[in-house]
């Protein structure tokens, strides 16, 4: 009796608990929706909208090859190449970073080599590749270059940690056969765990490759080379007609890479 | 005598395709090399130019704080706004695009060809549309935000409705009910924790996105961000990234404890 009076109190409770949080839900967007302040949509934004649809559906498509090198098709291959390179470097500097980041004991939580890897890793993950872009910049001169550098620097904070991943998950028979033969430490790296993990790292590579394409077409925004430089040139001076076919090119461009790249992981697999 | 060793063909001996990958890819990084202008010489000559930045932003001006708490919270706050527009906007086309719920493929694919398209677009160039459209502001940011998250939950939903339970559906589609009920009744009831744990993943995204899309003029922290480097305050500049690397900790904290308590 005493028992099921105790339950039930219990679920009286349990019964409630859902008000409270949705008072604390309710709490938190009313703070945001009164913390912003709405500027206020512009008059002209349905005229704005207008012209961006009609700039869409009649692309200017005198811009696609004219041969200056200035034109989409140059622009998109340099992005490519921006996002292709950038994505090399910054793998081959991934490799220490993970190794560095990686926790191969799992008894512990937190281990002082692992975990300030891993703190490393988010810090450049969180630094904002567009200003490690305009660093380059300042070091290099604008161009494309420096965007081969921002997305080198940029990328390797998410590689490090899908390939330290990789590491913490390998299967570690074949380092421990070789081990057990008498290879020594050089042996175990390059003929067991660098085997083992190669597919690995080529998906997560490819992986990112898809997303440093998105980056690279941003990067020129701030001058740093790529399809980015027209297209806000284009936005700024309101050529719809101009921004609709650099969108077609970066929309078709995206999903070719974003096709070839998954067809070749999943052969991969 | 059966047992003959098998021989290895002229391709797989000399490693032919191995070697045709190996040299495709060097040409491409040539190609790109000189496509980008790669100047290792100017960049090893120049590199103290990049850690004197790295330097001033090393020794942050930490009374700059006082002025940038508040768009810090505006970031958060677009951030939030943002992707709950998104993500409900997200539900009723990933239901539409879930293979057991609508057999059409007509109309599947042409709603998937929809959502694949608006997850080409990158976020600052929404950003830089959608600060045209709306005029500079956190307006424009929310829009972004809602965008961006909106192209990237829709193919998680129907990704997550597509594994669901049939049991439940073709219970209620026996007692006689309509698509509606079914959705309502069946559907959402199975796929309300992923909701949960997916906007919350969305969000924590959104947190990092919002904070650089202020740099076109899309409100939050970006505006500084841009004021700061543009007025080469370098000092300013460091803080707004560490304060931005604490916040982004924090919510990415607070997001995982929230998801493994769903769990």
């Amino acid at each position: 009796m005493s028992i099921s009076t105790m339950n039930n109190k219990k679920e009286t409770w349990q019964r409630y608990s859902w008000l409270g949080r949705g008072v604390v839900i309710i709490a938190i967007y009313i703070w945001a929706l009164t913390g912003l302040q709405f500027s206020g949509v512009q008059e002209s934004a349905r005229e704005v909208s207008f012209s961006i649809l009609h700039g869409l559906t009649h692309p200017d498509f005198s811009y696609v090859y004219n041969g200056s090198g200035e034109d989409l098709v140059s622009l998109i291959i340099q992005t490519l190449a921006i996002a292709f390179l950038g994505t090399f470097v910054s793998a081959l500097l991934s490799v220490p970073f993970a190794f560095w980041a990686a926790r191969t004991d799992k008894n512990s939580r937190w281990h002082v080599r692992s975990t300030t890897g891993k703190l490393v890793l988010v810090f450049i993950r969180t630094f904002p590749e567009i200003v490690l872009a305009i660093m380059f910049i300042k070091a290099v001169g604008p161009g494309s270059f420096a965007g081969v550098l921002a997305v080198s620097i940029h990328s390797i904070g998410m590689l490090g940690k899908l390939f330290s991943e990789a590491i913490e998950n390998m299967d570690r028979g074949a380092d421990e056969a070789l081990e057990a033969a008498g290879g020594n430490r050089a042996d175990i790296w390059l003929l067991a765990t660098f085997p083992t993990i190669l597919p690995e790292f080529i998906n997560y590579t490819l992986y990112r490759f898809e997303i440093a394409v998105r980056s690279a077409s941003i990067l020129g925004m701030v001058g740093a080379g790529g399809i980015g430089t027209p297209l806000l040139f284009a936005i700024q001076t309101r050529t719809w007609d101009r921004v609709g076919i650099i969108l077609l090119g970066i929309i078709i461009m995206v999903t070719v890479i974003d096709w070839v790249s998954g067809t070749l992981r999943k052969r991969l697999v | 005598m059966n047992n003959k060793i098998p021989k290895r063909t002229f391709v797989q001996k000399y490693h032919l395709i191995g070697w045709g990958w190996t040299i495709l890819f060097v040409i491409l990084l040539g190609l790109s090399s000189a496509m980008t202008g790669v100047d290792w010489g100017t960049f090893f000559t120049n590199l103290n130019q990049f850690f004197v930045l790295v330097e001033q932003m090393a020794s942050p001006a930490w009374d700059y704080i006082d002025i940038i708490w508040q768009p810090l919270l505006e970031t958060i706050q677009m951030a939030l706004i943002g992707t709950t527009i998104g993500t409900v906007l997200a539900v009723p086309f990933a239901i539409i695009a879930a293979r057991n719920i609508v057999k059409n493929k007509v109309v599947r694919s042409v709603i998937r060809l929809l959502l694949n398209l608006v997850r080409t677009l990158p976020d600052l160039l929404l950003a830089a549309l959608f600060v045209a459209i709306v005029g500079i502001g956190p307006t424009a940011g929310v829009w972004t935000l809602a965008v961006f998250s909106f192209g990237m939950v829709s193919k998680l939903f129907y990704e997550a409705i597509e594994t669901i339970d049939e049991g439940p559906l073709e219970a209620l589609r026996a007692a006689g009910a309509n698509k509606m009920q079914i959705i309502i009744f069946a559907v959402l009831p199975q796929i309300l924790n992923n909701f949960v744990s997916y906007f919350l993943y969305t969000f924590e995204i959104n947190v990092r996105a919002s904070t650089i899309l202020g740099y076109l003029g899309a409100g939050g922290i970006g505006v500084y961000l841009q004021r700061s480097l543009s007025s080469f305050q370098y000092a300013q500049t460091g803080v707004i990234v560490i304060v931005i690397f604490a916040v982004v900790i924090i919510i990415d904290g607070f997001s995982n404890w929230l998801r493994e308590k769903l769990v």
